[in-house]
């Protein structure tokens, strides 16, 4: 087991290696820079903030520096979107903002998606699993441009019972629109992989044994079949969080969220190389955990994987 | 002894997009207290459905009860509702099933598995069911029982699943254990073992066994009495020896010849030509005919089912003259 940690720590720095040198070399060779704005900036201004910003380095040079100083923990200083503020400042400030939005939408998607999902394959072939897979395919089409604006004008502005755009943390109401539609597309997927899982654990020998036993249906279904069940939807879970945190961008857009989504949004626009690397190498190291987490629970959740990996 | 469970023309038919199969289609047989009662035929004959509807665990749809009573100390077994049936299922009637590697829970320990009809039927918990649990494991003869019970199903090999599931089926005490080719699965030398579990608990608590296999060695061993399945519908019924002894039926004779046992060494194997017949195409009359060497296929009938006689006292045969006669050639010295 601890062989298996450390093999999968090794590998997640490879990830997160391999990951930030792309990055670094895409933004270079992104066709604008960082310096350009509007007006034409006079070719002295330029060297200068060239200099300053070690541009006119070789990139080799650059890029070695930069892995140093990432190495060793320090991202650098935003180039241009919020100049001379240290990276690991402003996603210190922006990242638990994005955290807590992606955290409140993977619970909501767990909440509706996991029981729909149950549900529809106990009441399998019924009107009932009909709706609900209907309803799934419909939160897997949709994209959340359009279901962030219909849920804010119905909830926000027909029937006010939710601030239609904002972030205030003090009012929880604030929270429930944008989390709610990061977290559909996620419950609309939960769903369909909760039916599948359970389906086929459903059609197992042992539940056959299970019933000659004698006991209750719903019983069945949570103590003996909800076990194997959720794996695929555990397996699905992890990531799903990691893209949920990162993938924000949108819906912090429309409902005016201060997270990360748009200050990546605005580095991308101006070629900010550190505000880029930034969020990437943050979001890498998520989605490597959360991937980590994942295969852990499903390893305790089979005890055949236990054993295997007892060693 | 009295009659524990009468199965009375049960008829069930699975109602598929290619038509009717009737997989079942009039069977009547008895069960008297305390013996073990042997189903034979082959796959598809209907025998696992018929003991499948017994506990209610045919899925309907597609299956359905067309018509026929099973009572059972009185009950009709096909009339009950899901509520009803759970009285019945694990506390008078168990069950145990063909593949001991799929049937039990692989997510759950075996004692949780073990205690479960404990704490359904006799809400017995805790310490108590764990020790009653852990008796049971020794009476079907797993060694080191205390230890093993908290143990998963994976650890365990086929032989011994089978005994978690013979175990746990007479952890109630049941009146009825029905036995859906528990050996099948298993090789040879686990075969015998586990079939001297079932006797020799058979044996000490009383309980009565429907014995479904489609290995009359095995019915020769086990058995008090023998039903023959064919095509949903049952050709012949006998006290075990009589049937043995004196089989009538064309089908039953094929199936005793065809049986390693009744050879000297050397010599060829009989075999029962084709295959039986799709049960969503019944023929009009007998429907052994076409596979009818033994007997004289030109006899059999074509207009009507052969009716069930009792030809005498304990012994029921399908009187069909066809599958009655005995073919010259086959006559055996």
């Amino acid at each position: 087991m601890l062989r298996n940690i450390i093999h999968r720590l090794l590998q997640g720095l490879l990830v997160l290696y391999v990951l930030g040198t792309l990055t670094f070399f895409l933004v270079h060779a992104l066709p604008y820079g960082p310096f350009q704005d509007e007006k034409a900036v006079p070719p002295h201004v330029m060297e200068r903030l060239e200099k300053l910003h070690g541009y006119d380095k070789p990139l080799y040079t650059q890029y070695f520096l930069r892995l140093k100083n990432i190495a060793q923990g320090n991202l650098g200083m935003s180039i241009k979107v919020m100049e001379g503020r240290k990276v690991s400042d402003i996603l210190g400030q922006a990242f638990p903002v994005s955290l807590t939005l992606g955290i409140i939408a993977i619970c909501i998607a767990m909440l509706i998606g996991i029981p729909a999902g149950i549900f529809a394959a106990i009441r399998k072939n019924s009107i009932v699993d009909y709706a609900i897979m209907t309803v799934a395919l419909l939160g897997i089409c949709l994209p959340n441009f359009v279901i962030g604006p219909m849920l804010a004008e119905f909830f926000g502005a027909k029937l006010g019972l939710v601030p239609v755009a904002g972030w205030n943390p003090a009012n929880p109401f604030s929270l429930l629109l944008p989390a709610l539609t990061l977290g559909l597309v996620s419950a609309a997927y939960l769903s369909r992989l909760t039916r599948a899982g359970m389906l086929e654990i459903l059609n197992q020998d042992f539940i056959r044994t299970a019933r000659a036993k004698g006991q209750k249906g719903w019983i069945i279904v949570t103590r003996h079949a909800l076990r194997g069940g959720l794996i695929p939807s555990i397996a699905y879970l992890g990531p799903a969080f990691a893209a949920t945190v990162s993938g924000s961008v949108v819906v912090e857009a429309i409902f005016q969220v201060p997270g990360i989504g748009r200050l990546f949004i605005k580095a991308i626009e101006t070629g900010d190389e550190t505000l880029i690397m930034g969020p990437v190498l943050l979001y890498g190291t998520l989605i490597v955990i959360a991937n980590f987490l994942a295969d852990l629970l499903q390893i305790w959740l089979n005890p055949r994987l236990r054993a295997a990996n007892a060693d | 002894m009295s009659t524990l469970l009468d199965i009375q023309d049960l008829k069930i038919h699975f109602h598929t997009r290619d038509g009717v199969v009737k997989a079942v289609d009039g069977v009547s047989l008895k069960v008297e207290q305390g013996e073990i009662a042997g189903i034979v035929g082959e796959s598809g004959s209907g025998k696992s459905v018929t003991a499948y509807s017994l506990l209610g665990l045919i899925p309907m749809p597609p299956g359905k009860i067309e018509g026929g009573r099973a009572l059972f100390q009185g009950t009709d077994l096909l009339r009950l509702s899901e509520r009803e049936i759970n009285q019945f299922r694990g506390r008078k009637i168990s069950m145990i099933f063909q593949d001991p590697m799929t049937s039990l829970n692989p997510y759950l320990r075996v004692s949780t598995q073990l205690t479960e009809p404990l704490a359904i039927h006799e809400r017995l918990h805790g310490k108590p069911a764990l020790h009653r649990a852990i008796e049971a494991l020794e009476q079907v003869g797993i060694e080191n029982a205390e230890k093993r019970i908290h143990s998963y199903p994976h650890e365990f090999s086929g032989g011994m699943r089978q005994r978690v599931m013979i175990a746990m089926a007479l952890i109630t005490k049941p009146d009825l254990l029905i036995a859906d080719e528990p050996t099948t699965a298993l090789d040879v030398t686990v075969q015998k073992q586990v079939l001297d579990v079932i006797r020799n608990l058979q044996k000490e608590t009383g309980t009565a066994v429907i014995f479904i296999t489609h290995d009359l060695a095995v019915v020769h061993e086990m058995c008090d009495s023998v039903n023959v399945l064919y095509a949903g519908r049952l050709i012949e019924s006998a006290p075990t020896a009589e049937l043995f002894h004196k089989p009538l039926h064309a089908y039953t004779r094929g199936l005793y010849k065809s049986n390693p046992g009744t050879h000297r060494k050397g010599e060829d194997l009989y075999s029962i030509p084709g295959l039986p017949p799709d049960l969503s195409r019944l023929p009009a009359g007998c429907s052994f005919r076409a596979r009818n060497t033994l007997g004289d296929a030109s006899l059999c009938l074509t207009d009507r089912q052969p009716e069930l006689i009792e030809i005498q006292a304990g012994h029921f045969v399908q009187n069909c003259p066809g599958c009655l006669a005995r073919h010259e050639a086959a006559v055996v010295s």
